[in-house]
This record gives structure tokens, C-alpha cells and sequence, in this order.
């Protein structure tokens, strides 16, 4: 609750961990309509959108924080949690469904102990799930950064990972 | 004002150029369903539900939104607008838990009601059913997004009633909720617990903090000695959980119903309403003699305490340091009463009735245990009490008026004013007035600080001392109140807060649903109370010169400092 503004997942408060930020905020002062440009620069530069930022963000622009969580999670682009090393993307769509996407994406969440939309403590793997990513005829597939992995099954699940690892 | 002429339902009729046709139509009688709509939150027209034909164009429209126009014709009722009407109640409610008889806003809820209203039978869509954890981790409220039809008036409430914005619509599709920032808890929200979100959520998807269970247990338990006092604001109100016009004063059968319900014994907070007065006014004279900080501002409503620790504590040297009258008396209780009474105070269950959800968190502040108990044990909302009423099974309007118990039931109209915005005002001035001049007043009555406006603002003569008044309520007045004196442009010396539209009449949990006409109804009757009691002034009060002879000593002695008296501190949140 209290010290949120102390914590960072970027190695302590030094007293920088803000100055990216307040530089982003400079450039956009008195700009109106400049909270998604500032939300986007703020997530180049810190990778995601950590809650000390967004707090700080509500506080300097003068907009509630309810409002940007409220904009940080109606586009897919923005990111409140810490981002992995590795991006898997695993397809649920209507293709990959019928052939047993559901399965691997269970195999590739009990072999990371992490849920779809979640982050690796370690920070070397995310999870996520997309509808479709057009390789349809791969199915079930997933992306790993920019490499396309088809016709997984959840026992080579693991082999592939150890890749990434 | 512009009129236009429109036909709606044949009907020729007059409306202001400005109305949309939800207005009009409510002017010329015609009732049209509505959900996201709020009579006094600005309109968003999200649901759909208030759908009517409008000949020319090209779809149904959503009235709440849509405006009027000269020659304008409206049909409200055609097979289309039935039927689409339908279609979006039967979409939410395949969303929706409908477990109606075990639900907390079984037959008091808009959803049910329209669901009714329109004469469902059957629902059919079916689909998945969102499910989310409740949030319950706070004293004050309780949110169960399952039930969320995400009308956004909470929302609403919230930020233009309130000015804390604690929710926002988050994520979207059939991911949308309506959350507090991060998904946090209320508790780690920059929430009030004002329960103004829940005044206005036409589901139960936020609700008081159902604490009934527990005022039972107590009163069935025969070694408890169960005390309560009810709050002046809960007198006027509380008939209309119960099937009785707004504004009408039921005091006698609430007491009477309390001791059907099997308190020991029914004593008011108005008492204690009295003796915040001459703790507070006390406190006023104080500082204005001796350079004290100003202007002070009042401390009764623990939703308006909550929005200043959390939102501006660089103010809270400005706070009166006198608790609220629920906290005067729950000290009170587990010592002076005990000690008169000879009842050990581990005995003692102390229950208050309260138009109020902030109120059940005050009680459990870990300061409020100077009688060495916790002071107040149980918090019941006006809503509450209702329901326990009606569960005991008493007939509420045909019970026989009855009396409080002495001495904490002896209270004056000063203490029952303090449930309207401007009261508590008005009773410290009448007090003030008397104490500095050493005369009485030649009149009592400061129509000045009285009334629905948002800010207040009197200049009262004290003898020869000038004072300056300013009394707000609702948050987001409070804000504007606030700033200035952060500005520096603040030339008060007195203001009166109270978190709530209307004051405590207006509370978070008082019954729903209300609007301005039903709280100026509260209102009227909370001054009716006033006019009819024999004595009007605090310092009257008899079982409180009695309190202060016999043990107290003086206001702001030392036994006052110790049980009567409090301090602040910044919250860190959100
Ligand atoms: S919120 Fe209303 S409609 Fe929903 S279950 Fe409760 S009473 Fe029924
Ligand atoms: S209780 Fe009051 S402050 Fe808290 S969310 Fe509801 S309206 Fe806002
Ligand atoms: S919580 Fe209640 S008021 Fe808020 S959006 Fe949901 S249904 Fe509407
Ligand atoms: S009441 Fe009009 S759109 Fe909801």
C-alpha cells in the first residue's frame, strides 16, 4: 500500500528511476490529448507500465489514476506488468482450437508455473494468447519472439522452451 | 425558457428546447425503463434500455440522450421498442447471476424491477457468465462485479459527486469491469467509503457491508447487555425501507422496533450530538482566542475525514480534533454508563444505526478504543436496520410510539439537525453564540447555512467578534473548499463538511433509491424535528450539564481530551 513509490523493478529508487519520465512529461506539458503518446514513450522506456510510473503520470498530468488503468487496459499495445526476454504468443484461434491448442497452452503453463498473461519471476518468458496469427495451416502454432512454431503438441513443448532458456 | 411543441404517445405537449425526450416523456407522465440513466449524474446512454421510437429516424434512439425537437413525435410503447427493450435486458441478464432470493437487493433493484416490468419469462441468449472474486476487504463496502450490468454510474458518482474518481471502466469487450485502479481493493483505492457508488449502483453489485448477522448473535446472547443509538439522519428515512412515504418521521417506532429487536436500551446519538457541540464549540473559541489554526473545519462524517487524509493531509491541522458523536458516545457507553449502571464493560455490545457505510470503518479505527474497548462494536446501516425489521417480522407502521431510554436518549433539536447539511453549523453557532455573548439568542434559527445549495457561505455576529461560515457538502465541494484554503484564499473561520448530498440524510446507507426531491424531503422532516423539540440549544441539554457536573469536568478538560477528542494522519494510498 505505502513505499509503492520506493519500489521499482529496476533495481532500487536511486532518485533516477523517475528522471526518463519526468522527461517524457516535460516534452508533453500543456499538450492536450497527451496521454497516449506519453503512455507509448513511457513503455519504450521502462519496457512496460510499472505502477509507480502510472501513479506519477496521474499526479503530473493531473488525470485520475483510474482513468489511464482505464486507457492502459482498453488497448492491447500497453502493458502493466513486466515483459519477458521471450514473448510466446500461443493461437487460440478456431483452427488451433480444434487441434489442441488449449493442451499446449497448458503444457507451456505448467512447464513455466505461470498463467497466460503472466511473467517468469526470472523475466525470460511471457505468456500470452492471440486469436489468430494467420498459420492457420500449422495449427495449433505459437510465435516465440519472431520464430513460428507448428503442429506443437504438449510433449514437445518443453524441448522447444529449453531453446529459449 | 425556449419551448418546443412534441406528440408523444398522441399526447401534444411543451417542453423546454434543452429536454431530451426521456425528460419529456417523464413530464407528460410516461414512465420509461431505464438503467445507466441518473437523474443527477450526467447522462451516458450506455444500456439502451430507455429506447423509443422517434418518427423519421432511422433506428430506435436512446432517449436520455436523445433531444427534442419542434414537431417532434414519439412513440414509446410500440411492439419494436417492447421488444428491443427485451432483447437488451434479456443480453444483460444472460450475463448476470440472477440468484434474486438470496440476493442483498432482493426487491429493491432496478434490474429486477425492469426485468419485471417488462414481463420476462425467458431468457434467450445464453453465453459464458463472468466471475470475478468479490472485493471485500474493507469494514464499508462490498463489490461483486458478477452482478455489474456496467452502467458506469458508480463512476459517475464517484468522480463528478465526489471528485476522488476511484473507478474507471477497465479492459474491454467481455473482459470490461468497472474497477478501481490496478484492480485494487477499495481499501487500497483513495476510496472515502462514502458508499456514495452504492447509493446510486441500481444492482447489488455494491452494497453496505451486511453486518446483521452479528448484531443478532449479541442480542440473542443472554450475558451481552446490547446498547444503540441511532443517528438523527436515520429517523427520517429509515420508513421508506419500509414501505413508508419519504420524509416521514418515524423516531417513536424506531424505538420501539429497536426493543422489539431486543436491545437492552435505546438511547439517540442526538445526545451525543449535544455534547460534540460543546466540545467542538468549546474548541472554536479556543482557537479563535488564541491564535489557533483556522479555519477549523467540523469532523463528523468519517467519509469527509478519509478524503482529507488521504487527499490533502497537509490540511488536517484544520480538522476539529472533537470525535464524531458516534465515537463520543461509543466512549462513553463502556465508561460513564457502565460505571453508572455497574455493568462490567466486556459485557457491553454497542451498536449504532447509521445512514452511513464510512461509519462502519470509523469504528474500527485503532484510536477509537478509549474506554480500553473497542467503543463502538457493530455499525448497521439505515438499510440494515430495515431489513432486521422486517425479518423480526414487526408491522413498522401500526407500532406504538415509544420514548429513548435516559440519560443518553435526551438530546435536543441542535443534535437532531446535525443530520442535515448545515446543522452541524447552525447547532454550534447557536451554542457559540450564547457562550461568548453570556445572553440568550433572539433567534435561533440561521436560515443562512440551511438549504440544498453546494457551498454555503453566512457572516454571523458573535457579540462583537464577526465570523465567517462556510459549509459544503458533497465531496467535490469540499475539494473547491479545500483548495482555497490551500490557495490561501480563504477568509473563514468555520466550516462545516459533511462527505454526503444533503448531509447525513443523504448517506451512503440510507435507503435507495433517492433522489434530491426525497432528500429534500429528509430534510424538511429533519427540521420539523427540530421546531417540535422543547429545547433547541446543546448547552441545554440537561443529561449533558448533568454529564459534565457529575463527571466529566468542563469541555476540553482533561476526562474530554481523553475520550472525546482524536487526531488525524495521512493514509498512503493509491
Ligand atoms: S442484483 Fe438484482 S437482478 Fe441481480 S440477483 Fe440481485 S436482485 Fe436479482
Ligand atoms: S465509497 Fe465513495 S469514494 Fe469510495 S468509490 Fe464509492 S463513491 Fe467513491
Ligand atoms: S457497479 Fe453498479 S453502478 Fe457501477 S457500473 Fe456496475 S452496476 Fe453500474
Ligand atoms: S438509460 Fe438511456 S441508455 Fe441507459
Amino acid at each position: 500500500m505505502s513505499n509503492t513509490e520506493k519500489k521499482c523493478c529496476c533495481g532500487g529508487n536511486d532518485g533516477k528511476h523517475f528522471a526518463q519520465l519526468d522527461e517524457i512529461l516535460v516534452k508533453y506539458q500543456g499538450v492536450k490529448g497527451a496521454l497516449i503518446p506519453v503512455l507509448q514513450e513511457a513503455q519504450n522506456a521502462y519496457g512496460y507500465l510499472p505502477k509507480d510510473v502510472v501513479k506519477r503520470i496521474a499526479e503530473k498530468m493531473n488525470i485520475p489514476a483510474s482513468q489511464i488503468y482505464g486507457v492502459a487496459t482498453f488497448y492491447a499495445q500497453f502493458h502493466l506488468n513486466p515483459r519477458g526476454r521471450n514473448i510466446i504468443r500461443v493461437c487460440q484461434g478456431t483452427a488451433c482450437h480444434v487441434r489442441g491448442a488449449k493442451a499446449v497452452l497448458k503444457a507451456i503453463e505448467d512447464q513455466l508455473q505461470i498463467a497466460a498473461g503472466q511473467t517468469t519471476p526470472d523475466l525470460q518468458f511471457t505468456i500470452e494468447t492471440v486469436a489468430c496469427i494467420g498459420a492457420c495451416g500449422l495449427a495449433p502454432v505459437m510465435m516465440i519472439n519472431d520464430d513460428t512454431h507448428g503442429r506443437l503438441t504438449p510433449a514437445i513443448v518443453p524441448e522447444i522452451l529449453k531453446k529459449y532458456s | 425558457m425556449e419551448m418546443v411543441n412534441i406528440t408523444i404517445d398522441g399526447k401534444k405537449i411543451q417542453v423546454p428546447k434543452t429536454a431530451t425526450v426521456l425528460e419529456a416523456a417523464q413530464s407528460a407522465g410516461i414512465t420509461v425503463p431505464t438503467l445507466c440513466y441518473h437523474p443527477e449524474l450526467r447522462p451516458e446512454g450506455a444500456c439502451r434500455v430507455c429506447m423509443v421510437e422517434v418518427e423519421g429516424a432511422r433506428s430506435l434512439v436512446a432517449s436520455c440522450v436523445y433531444p427534442v425537437n419542434e414537431g417532434m413525435v414519439v412513440r414509446t410503447s410500440t411492439a419494436a421498442v417492447r421488444d428491443a427493450r427485451k432483447t437488451v435486458v434479456e443480453l444483460l441478464l444472460a450475463n448476470h447471476p440472477q440468484d434474486c432470493l438470496s440476493c442483498q437487493r432482493n426487491l429493491n433493484c432496478e434490474l429486477q424491477t425492469i426485468a419485471a416490468d417488462l414481463g420476462i419469462r425467458k431468457i434467450r441468449f445464453e453465453g459464458e457468465k463472468k466471475h470475478y472474486p468479490l472485493d471485500a476487504n474493507n469494514p464499508s463496502l462490498v463489490r461483486d462485479q458478477d452482478k455489474c450490468i456496467l452502467c458506469g454510474r458508480c463512476i459517475r458518482a464517484c468522480s463528478e459527486r465526489q471528485g476522488v474518481h476511484v473507478y474507471s471502466f477497465v479492459n474491454r469487450g467481455f473482459n470490461t469491469t468497472v474497477s478501481p485502479a490496478f484492480n485494487e481493493g477499495l481499501e487500497e483505492a483513495p476510496c472515502t467509503f462514502c458508499g456514495q457508488c452504492a447509493s446510486v449502483c441500481p444492482t447489488a453489485a455494491i452494497v453496505e457491508k451486511d453486518d446483521t448477522a452479528a448484531v443478532w448473535a449479541a442480542l440473542s446472547d443472554p450475558k451481552k447487555h446490547v446498547v444503540v443509538q441511532t443517528a438523527p439522519a436515520v429517523r427520517v428515512a429509515l420508513g421508506e425501507a419500509l414501505g413508508m412515504g419519504p420524509g416521514s418521521i418515524v423516531t417513536g417506532k424506531m424505538v420501539a422496533a429497536l426493543r422489539r429487536l431486543g436491545f437492552d436500551r435505546v438511547f439517540d446519538t442526538d445526545f451525543s450530538a449535544d455534547l460534540t457541540i460543546l466540545e467542538e464549540g468549546n474548541e472554536l473559541i479556543e482557537r479563535l482566542s488564541h491564535n489557533g489554526k483556522l479555519p477549523m473545519i467540523t469532523s463528523c462524517s468519517p467519509g469527509w475525514v478519509n478524503f482529507i487524509e488521504i487527499l490533502y493531509p497537509d490540511l488536517l491541522d484544520h480538522l476539529s480534533t472533537a470525535k464524531s458523536p458516534q465515537q463520543m458516545f461509543g466512549a462513553l457507553v463502556k465508561t460513564y454508563y457502565a460505571e453508572k449502571t455497574g455493568i462490567d464493560p466486556k459485557d457491553i455490545v454497542s451498536v449504532s444505526i447509521m445512514p452511513c457505510t464510512a461509519k462502519k470503518a470509523e469504528a474500527v479505527r485503532p484510536e477509537m478504543k478509549s474506554s480500553g474497548y473497542q467503543d463502538v462494536d457493530f455499525v448497521l446501516t439505515t438499510r440494515e436496520l430495515g431489513r432486521m425489521i422486517r425479518e423480526a417480522g414487526l408491522d413498522f407502521e401500526k407500532l406504538a410510539k415509544e420514548e429513548f431510554d435516559a440519560p443518553l436518549g435526551i438530546s435536543t433539536g441542535a443534535g437532531v439537525i446535525f443530520g442535515a447539511t448545515g446543522g452541524v453549523m447552525e447547532a454550534a453557532l447557536r451554542t457559540v453564540a450564547e457562550v461568548v455573548t453570556g445572553k440568550p439568542l433572539d433567534c435561533i434559527d440561521f436560515h443562512g447555512v440551511r438549504g440544498l445549495t453546494g457551498i454555503k457561505e453566512a457572516e454571523v455576529e458573535l457579540g462583537d467578534l464577526k465570523v465567517k461560515v462556510a459549509v459544503a457538502h458533497t465531496l467535490a465541494n469540499a475539494r473547491m473548499l479545500l483548495d482555497k484554503i490551500r490557495a490561501g484564499e480563504a477568509d473563514y473561520q468555520f466550516i462545516e463538511v459533511m462527505a454526503c448530498p444533503g448531509g447525513c440524510i443523504g448517506g451512503g446507507g440510507q435507503p435507495v433509491p433517492v433522489c434530491a426531491d426525497i432528500r429534500q424531503k429528509r430534510v424538511d422532516a429533519i427540521y420539523d424535528c427540530d421546531q417540535c423539540s422543547t429545547l433547541r440549544k446543546s448547552h441545554d441539554n440537561p443529561a449533558v450539564k448533568e454529564l459534565y457536573d457529575t463527571w466529566l469536568g468542563k469541555p476540553l478538560g482533561e476526562k474530554s481530551h481523553k475520550l472525546l477528542h482524536t487526531h488525524y494522519h495521512p493514509q498512503e494510498r493509491g
